[in-house]
């Protein structure tokens, strides 16, 4: 474990590389969710208006 | 819009429209000499920073010479490019040309070119002034010339495809150059590179050739674009 | 020929659910993908014999790099279709990919750099590749930038839409010039590592990742392509049904 852990002396290389990418993956599914919440907020507030002025 | 256009312009009546606007546009810039002058200043003042910041031995300015020369006259380029359309865009003219039956690609092709006849070709002049004063050879002047002229046909038209990009935008100026230098780092490499060879007394034909292809593809496809995004504009 | 099936396909509340369907046939079968990609890479694929265990950050740098590159591609060719036919829903997913491509190229540009380190001995090396990639990033941020400081929802996208297409048609000239002009200067940036030859085990889990991502990338896509084309469609009725749900 150890031995993986290390990477053959390149950790702090490897490591990093992993963590930026797999962070970058992770945020964009956070990212899309939150943007399709806030059109999603958006638009029932619109139609909350409408159904108001009607 | 197009609707209104009765029968396709002929090619004489294109090409006369097209001389109008650059007759009419040139008139209009010599007017406000002010204006034409404060690129041409910048670009002198920009040059001045390098010794200043560098050193004065001309034996170093003279290796990042054509560096320096490239970057102030694409920053010049770029100061210049705010008046292409802001004037006509706010009195109407823009819109007039869109309705004018005439396709409106070669209204801008028109317009770009007398911006290159009032900035770039100025420009082009001015360089070997630069040029000397980093220590750069008599001998570079024809090349370091001929390679900013071309240079700025080519960056006139990347321009002009951001100055029609973010007509009417309040702040545009940074994203005006956030739009545009990207897209001009072809020019700046294989300009700096030829007036680079220019000045070292070597051959400089292979990037200028390259420097043309630029110049001549935007020549094809950038009023196009800035003709696209007139119209977006005006809807 | 008759177009009213292309118009109903690509009518926005038909796009809306068939996005909502297809997110997690996309969705699951790439996060299996990049999971096990992960393992193959990182404990199944063998050192490199020159490199050694530090070749592994491909399965980051490169899968990114692809990434940064086809989601501009997808950008510009959807942005052209918008401009073309005016549809509305091209417009949403030329939207949708601008800040998931942004993001992979900086991915692409942080482990380019942290494989410069070993393999060259400087963080950042001005290598015609990362040099292209940074340029990419500008040409998404000019793009972006372009897109918010645009109030006019409509306007936004067409205006966008050309500076898309301008933007790709100058990629490949940008990648020449800069290719052309590395191969100016090459002396100083001696590689201290050779390229790794990549064998079968190395490159199956590469080959696994890179179409790892690009599902992972439609699946948020879809997600975000939903978002864009509710801020874009007036008509209550379906939106009123979608929300319910």
């Amino acid at each position: 474990m150890r031995e993986f852990l290390d990477m053959g002396g390149y950790a702090a290389f490897v490591w990093p590389s992993y963590a930026v990418t797999l962070a970058v993956v992770v945020l964009n599914i956070v990212w899309a969710r939150s943007s399709l919440a806030r059109s999603r907020a958006a638009a029932r507030r619109r139609l909350a208006a409408a159904g108001a002025d009607a | 819009m197009s609707d209104t256009r009765t029968a396709a312009p002929d090619a004489a009546s294109v090409l006369e429209a097209a001389r109008l606007v650059l007759e009419r546009d040139l008139t209009l810039a010599l007017r406000r000499r002010g204006q034409l002058v404060q690129p041409l200043a910048f670009f002198v003042i920009v040059t001045t920073l390098f010794p200043l910041a560098i050193s004065p031995e001309l034996a170093r300015l003279r290796e990042v010479a054509a560096g320096v020369l490239w970057v102030a006259a694409l920053l010049a380029s770029l100061l210049a490019l705010e008046f292409l359309f802001r004037d006509d865009a706010y009195d109407g003219t823009l819109e007039q040309y869109a309705l004018s039956g005439q396709p409106l690609t070669g209204l801008m092709f028109a317009k770009t070119a007398a911006h290159w006849l009032l900035t770039g070709l100025p420009l082009a002049l001015m360089a070997p002034l630069a040029a000397l004063s980093l220590g750069a050879p008599p001998d570079a002047v024809p090349g370091i010339v001929a390679s900013v002229a071309v240079g700025t046909i080519a960056l006139s038209l990347i321009g002009s495809i951001g100055a029609a990009l973010t007509l009417g935008l309040r702040r545009s100026g940074v994203l005006l150059a956030l739009l545009t230098l990207p897209l001009s780092l072809p020019v700046l490499i294989f300009g700096a590179r030829a007036s680079e060879l220019a000045i070292h007394g070597e051959p400089y034909v292979a990037p200028l050739e390259l420097l043309a292809a630029l110049a001549v593809l935007g020549i094809t496809l950038a009023p196009l674009a800035s003709a696209a995004a007139v119209r977006i504009s005006l809807e | 020929m008759s177009w009213t099936w292309f118009h109903r396909l690509a009518s926005p509340p038909h796009i809306y659910r068939l996005a909502q369907r297809l997110t997690p046939w996309f969705a699951w079968p790439a996060g299996a993908l990049i999971l096990a990609a992960l393992y193959g890479g990182l404990v199944l694929a063998p050192p490199d014999y020159q490199q050694g265990d530090g070749f592994r950050i491909i399965y980051m740098h490169a899968p990114s790099a692809w990434m940064s590159l086809m989601v501009y591609t997808t950008m510009a060719v959807a942005a052209a279709v918008a401009l073309i036919w005016r549809m509305k829903v091209a417009h949403a997913v030329a939207a949708s990919c601008a800040p998931i491509g942004a993001s992979f190229t900086i991915a692409a540009l942080v482990t380019g750099s942290l494989w410069g380190e070993p393999m060259w001995g400087t963080w950042w090396e001005w290598d015609p590749r990362l040099t292209s990639e940074l340029i990419l990033l500008f040409l998404y941020l000019g793009y972006m930038g372009l897109r918010g400081a645009i109030e006019d929802p409509q306007r936004a996208d067409r205006t966008s839409a050309v500076l898309a297409v301008v933007g790709i048609v100058n990629v490949p000239i940008i990648h020449y010039s800069v290719t052309w002009w590395n191969s100016l200067h090459q002396a100083p940036s001696v590689m201290r590592l050779g390229k790794p030859t990549l064998s079968t085990p190395m490159l199956v889990p590469l080959l696994m990742m890179m179409l790892g991502f690009t599902l992972f990338f439609v699946a948020v896509l879809l997600v975000r392509l939903r978002g864009e084309i509710l801020v874009r469609e007036r008509s209550a009725s379906w939106i009123r049904e979608v929300l319910s749900t």
